[in-house]
Parts: C-alpha cells; structure tokens; sequence
C-alpha cells in the first residue's frame, strides 16, 4: 500500500511522478482531502484536468479507481446496489417446492449472494491495497434528489439497505467529485468538501504539461501551440480551449507532420481546438493569421 | 496536535518579526492554540459579514486543516484556507481581499481600513471588485459602510456612462401588494399552462397501470402473500421543465414592469428550477431576490439591485450576455425560455438574429411574449421584431395587459399551429 504523502511538497512530488503538473494551490487541496477524509469538489470548465487527477490519484497511490460517471436519473439501483430479482424469484420458487420455511426463504434471498454492487457500494468495501479512489464525475448532470443521497454517503461513509442494515466502511475512501457547472450544486453538499476551482494553467505550467503529455513535440512547436491558445484565451469565445484541447492539438499537428505553425496549419486544424462553429467562422482565416502574427513576434523575441 | 507548526499563525505577521515570536512561543502551548483559534474565528466571521456562507463548522474544519498542513510558509497556509471557505468561483476575489488585508494585522486593522480602502479600490479594476471591496469594507467596520456609500454610487455611474450613454439609472417605486391580490396572484399561478406542461424524467413511482415493471416491489409482495406472484408496475415520475424568464425592462415596457415581476415572484415561488432575469441596457439576475417568499419585500430589493429601469434596451447585447455567462449553467436540463419584450431595441437589431439563433438552439421551447402596447403607434417594421421572429418556437402577442390573471390566460392559451408565428409576421409584412 503506497502511503499518503505527508506534506504539500510530497503531494506535489507525488503528482508530478504521475505526469500530473499541478499547482501548488491544487497540491494543497489535495493534501488536505487525503489528510482530513473529506471529499474534493473540483470545478472547472471542461478540459481542464478535474477527472485526470483522480486517475493520477489512483495510480501513484496504487489504490483501486472506482467512477461513478453520473446522468440525470441516476438512482440508487444504478449508483449504490440491486438484488438481483431473476435469481431471487428462482430461489423462491425451489425454497417453496421444497416446502422451506418461509422466514427462512427471506433470510437467504436477502443475503450477499443477491445483491448487486454498485460503484458506491464498492467504494465502502475494505480493500487489500487500501482504500479506493472513489471519482464522482459530473456530478452536476444528475438531479438534485441523487446529491441529497450522496450527503449520508459523503459525511458517514455509510450505505443504509434496508434488507441488511447499515454497511459502514472502516476505510473511508478518497473521494474527488467534478462538476463541469452546468448548474450549481448545493451548498450543503460542498459543505462537506474542500472546494477547488481547476483553472487554466499559465503558460509555463501549459508548456510543462505539453511536455509531459505530447513529448514528441519539438519545444518550438510546443511553444507556439501555448503561445497560441494563451491568446485564444484571452479572446471573447463561447468556449474556450481546455488543456486536452492544447494536447489534442498538438498531437493533430505532429500526425500531420507540421514543425511550426503557418496559418494554412492552423486553418485545417482548428477544429480540434474549437469546438463550436461560431467560434471557428470567426477565428478561420485572417483572425488565426493575425493572432499568428503576434505569436511568432514573441516567440522570436523569447529566444533572441 | 503538532503545535511547533502552529506558531507561526500566532501573530499573523507573516514574515515579520519571527524572532520575538519564537522567544514568546516558548511558553504556554495552550495559549498559543487558543489564539489561533480566535484570529481563524475572527477571520471567519469577517467572511460571513462580507457574504461568504460561513458557519461554525467551517471554523472547526478550519482549524483541523491548518493542524493538518502545518504552517511553513504564507502560500500554503492562503490555500489551506481557501480550500475550506471558498464554495464558489465568485468567493474567490472576496476571500484573497480578506485574507491579505486581515492577515496582514488584524489588530491594526480598524486603523487601517482608512488607509487601505483607497489603494485597494485602484487595485480593484473592475466595477465589480470595487463593490465587493466595498462589502468586505462594510464587513471589517461597520460604521464606514455609510459614508462609502456615496462614493460607490458615483464610481457606478461613472462605469455605466462609458458603457451607454443612453443608460438611465431610474429608481423603481411599486405599490405594495394587498392580501386580495395576493390570493387572486396565488390562484392565477395555480392555471399557468405552459405549451409544455411536464416532462418525464428518469425516475418512476409506483403505477398500477405503469408500463415497466418493478420487480423489486413485485418480489417484496410475493414474499408478503406467497403462492401466485403479482406483477407490480412503475411508469416515470413527471415534473415541470426548468423555467428561464428574461424579462424587458425599458422605457416603453414600464406600464406592465409590476405585472411582470409579480408574475415572475409568483411562478419562482410556486415551482422549483425557475430562473429569472431582466434586461435593458443590461442583464441582471434577480433569481435570489424573487425565491423571497414576501412579495414586496422581493420586489423591494429587486428595485434596489436593477439599475436600469425604464431606459433604453439592448436586447442583442443582453442576450449575447446570457447566452455567454448564464445559458451553459441553466439551459442544460432541457430548460423552456419566455422572453417578454415588445422587440423595440435601441441597437436596431444589430447582432439581434445571431444571439437569438443561439438561444433557440439552445433551449427546449422559446416563448416569445409580446405586450403591443403601443397599439396604435406599433411598428410591425421595427428591426428588433423582425430579426426575433424566425428564431421562436412560439409567439404570443397580448393586447391592453391589464393583470396577473390575463398575463396567464395568455401564456395558457392552446398552443399555436405550427408556423402561425411566422404567418402572422407575414401578414405584418404585407399590411406594411
């Protein structure tokens, strides 16, 4: 069982050998939901590394990844846990064909052996290589009814079936929660977390992710791509590139073996950066070209 | 508790002084503990004075995360804080002003507020920083809200007249509501029909007549009876789409503004996910004031938050801006849009057609309703109408708006057939 980092520093450390370049503000946060057995509510636009840092999580920790990926609707029986009905029924029919009892019956039907397990249910399970990762993603695309539930699970870490009794895990689990926004969550839900909102890294931290992520980049070309999305950033888009959108992007490039970026490049590519029609009639063509313009003026300047 | 850590937050000095610090750290760990506690205490109730939702609990947890991080450096500590106070993205300018100003020296601070609320509004570039200073200000001393007061206004309408100069900032005066309109408001909201009444969401309830079965009720009955098992059924559970209103509020709609609001009170108060804005020259979202159950109170503090009444109306510009900042957050759910504006935009229409394409294609249903109200001056060629037109799933225009009850009658009116919005803006054409 890899051991949960003991400082701000470490937890830094500990991302950075999972690829995952993060801030020192991030690394705090993490910190202290690690330390403290609280959930981690990150929020942010899409694209911006929230569910990557769960997986990373997992991965330098060693621990087991469970994802609940949430959808309006989502109820219990899809979230927590089930009996399995089919062979329930079946049981049923041989327990009164061999004339059981019927108390009887009800005890074995309702046992371990039917029930279903659920993402949630799993996360309260002991687990030889510690506790899991829990990662609820998107939380706010399910309804406000499946987040009142989560407030039971999220403070006890507890799971209440009705059949059994009350399954309380003795490990609570890490849990990182991500909202992309798309309405607000509850306060008495994030309440029960420690909060970060996942911006987009500066230029540095963006060069240092391509790095991590695209190595096959030449850092020329490298340094364009962030230049170039930086000041995308700064425009009055509908939606703004996300750092996969950077690294997608990047990628395309290589694949089309482009060594620098020329505004034939960028108008075939755009729309791996854009991901709205708006955005890219106003950006395709002289908009690209001239903000191009300004992107080789001060790459120039940087290395001269 | 690990309190070698903990001393430096003793003196929130960051930095200075360290020396006499550690000759006095020597001493009572009790004390030392106890003062943490009280400037963290301190500290919280300033933000819960500045707006930040800060209870109790908070303080506890933010004791237990400071122990847990330990205090070595001022960035770390900032963040720790942070990660437990901060709930929202717009938290975040008014909890970085109160922690630098308040760890700087809260002692000194009532001192200090004179000194530093003029340096502080230059850093704060935006008009929205300022009025946040200005809370936080109001929040660390009392007494200073008043005077900053005038001021406040002035650096308002100093960043309103660089925005339109055709803005009006006008006060908004109505009368107070009697308990026999309330009652006819409450029974009118109750035969609100919107073209689409409910929609079926992913979670049943038990039905007799439902179309899936629900074996988990089935087999909880068998056990009960034994012998023959009953098929239970379930069908999906129904309820109202959400429900976003963007509201006129200029110059040639002020007639109908109290009917509007009232019908926006009632219906935020009668069904949840119901989202309320107005505009004129700009948008404002009046959601949290309207879920005040008190309908003049509500309007009260409406009045007081929208200071554009009875100007011009950029109905492009306000659109472009919901559909910027709001339409991403509310218009996910499959949310039905009504807009109420009779079309007569200052902009001529200018970016009218692309904002309102958007929006259509964004929401589940857009109900246009149009108050004619200058009915014998109307101009069925205004640019604003014309570029509207094409982009709405439904047009209800509504002649002499006299009340609540009619405003209803109008929005629950069968729905249209297909095309009649556009046959009538045909015949618009023609009459022209």
């Amino acid at each position: 069982m890899a051991a949960i980092p003991s400082s701000v520093d470490a937890t830094l450390a500990l991302l950075g050998s999972a690829d995952y370049v993060a801030d020192r503000s991030l690394a705090t946060a993490v910190h202290l939901a690690l330390h403290l057995n609280r959930p981690l509510f990150l929020e942010g636009e899409a694209g911006v590394g929230k569910t990557e840092i769960a997986k990373v999580l997992a991965s330098a920790l060693k621990r087991r990844l469970i994802r609940l990926q949430c959808y309006e609707g989502l109820d219990v029986a899809s979230a927590v846990y089930e009996w399995d009905y089919a062979r329930q029924m079946i049981e049923i029919r041989l327990a009164e064909a061999a004339e059981e009892d019927r108390s009887e019956i009800e005890g074995t039907i309702f046992s371990d052996r039917f029930l279903i397990k659920r993402p949630l249910l799993q996360a309260l399970e002991p687990d030889i290589a510690g506790a899991p990762v829990l990662l609820i993603d998107e939380l706010d695309r399910t309804d406000e009814p499946f987040e009142a539930y989560l407030l039971e699970l999220l403070s006890d870490f507890q799971v209440t079936i009705p059949e059994i009794g009350t399954i309380h895990a003795e490990h609570p689990p890490i849990v990182i929660i991500t909202s992309n926004r798309t309405r607000e969550i509850h306060d008495a839900l994030k309440r029960r977390c420690f909060y970060y909102w996942v911006d987009y890294p500066t230029a540095a931290r963006e060069l240092e992710i391509l790095k991590r992520k695209a190595p096959g980049a030449s850092e020329h070309l490298s340094r364009e791509v962030v230049e170039f999305v930086q000041r995308l950033r700064t425009m009055d888009l509908f939606k703004l590139p996300g750092i996969a959108e950077t690294i997608d992007w990047t990628e395309a490039l290589m694949q089309l073996d482009v060594l620098e970026l020329t505004p034939h490049a960028i108008n075939d590519t755009l729309g791996v950066l854009l991901k709205y029609q708006d955005d890219i009639a106003r950006l395709h063509g002289s908009e690209a070209a001239r903000i191009l313009e300004q992107v080789k003026a001060e790459t120039a300047a940087a290395q001269a | 508790m690990t309190n070698e850590s903990l001393t430096p937050a003793l003196t929130p000095h960051a930095g200075k002084g360290r020396d006499r610090r550690q000759r006095e750290g020597e001493g009572d760990s009790s004390a030392k503990h106890g003062r943490l506690l009280a400037n963290l205490m301190h500290f919280a109730r300033t933000l819960r004075a500045a707006g930040l939702p800060v209870g109790p609990g908070k303080v506890i947890d933010a004791v237990a995360a400071v122990s847990a991080v330990g205090i070595t450096n001022r960035t770390d500590f900032y963040w720790t804080l942070h990660a437990v106070f901060v709930n929202r993205p717009d938290q975040r300018l008014i909890f970085d002003q109160a922690f630098h100003v308040f760890w700087r020296n809260p002692d000194l601070l009532k001192k200090m507020m004179g000194l530093v609320l003029p340096e502080m509004r230059i850093e704060g570039i935006e008009d929205q920083g300022t009025a946040m200073v200005r809370r936080l200000a109001e929040a660390l001393h009392p007494d200073i809200g008043k005077e900053g007061q005038a001021e406040e206004s002035e650096t308002e309408i100093d960043a309103a007249m660089s925005f339109s100069d055709r803005e009006q900032l006008r006060g908004m005066d109505f009368e107070k509501m009697s308990l026999e309109e309330l009652a006819r408001a409450k029974a009118a909201i109750a035969r609100l029909r919107l073209p689409v009444q409910d929609v079926p969401t992913r979670r049943f309830a038990p039905d007799r007549h439902g179309a899936r079965a629900d074996l988990r009720a089935t087999l909880r009955a068998a056990l009960r009876s034994g012998g023959l098992i009953e098929l239970k059924r379930r069908s999906p559970r129904r309820r109202p789409p959400p429900l976003v209103v963007l509201c006129d509020i200029s110059g040639s709609m002020s007639r109908y503004s109290r009917i509007f609001l009232h019908f926006m009170h009632s219906v935020t108060n009668d069904r949840d996910r119901v989202h309320t804005f107005v505009f004129g020259t700009r948008l404002t979202n009046i959601t949290r004031y309207l879920r005040h159950r008190d309908v003049d109170l509500a309007l009260e503090r409406v009045a007081e938050a929208v200071t554009d009444w009875s100007g011009g109306t950029r109905i492009g510009h306000a659109l472009a801006e919901f559909n910027r900042l709001w339409s991403r957050r509310l218009l996910g759910q499959g949310a039905i849009v009504l807009l109420i504006t009779d079309g007569l935009d200052r902009d001529a229409g200018a970016g009218l057609a692309h904002e309102m394409d958007r929006l259509h294609r964004s929401c589940r249903r857009l109900i246009w309703l149009n108050p004619l109200l200058r009915y014998d001056g109307f101009e069925p060629k205004s640019l604003g109408m014309k570029a509207m037109m094409p982009y709405v799933d439904e047009f209800r225009p509504v002649h002499n708006l006299e009340s609540l009850e009619a405003l209803i009658a109008v929005l629950s009116a069968p729905i249209m057939r297909r095309g009649t919005a556009a046959a009538w803006h045909g015949n618009q054409e023609r009459a022209a």
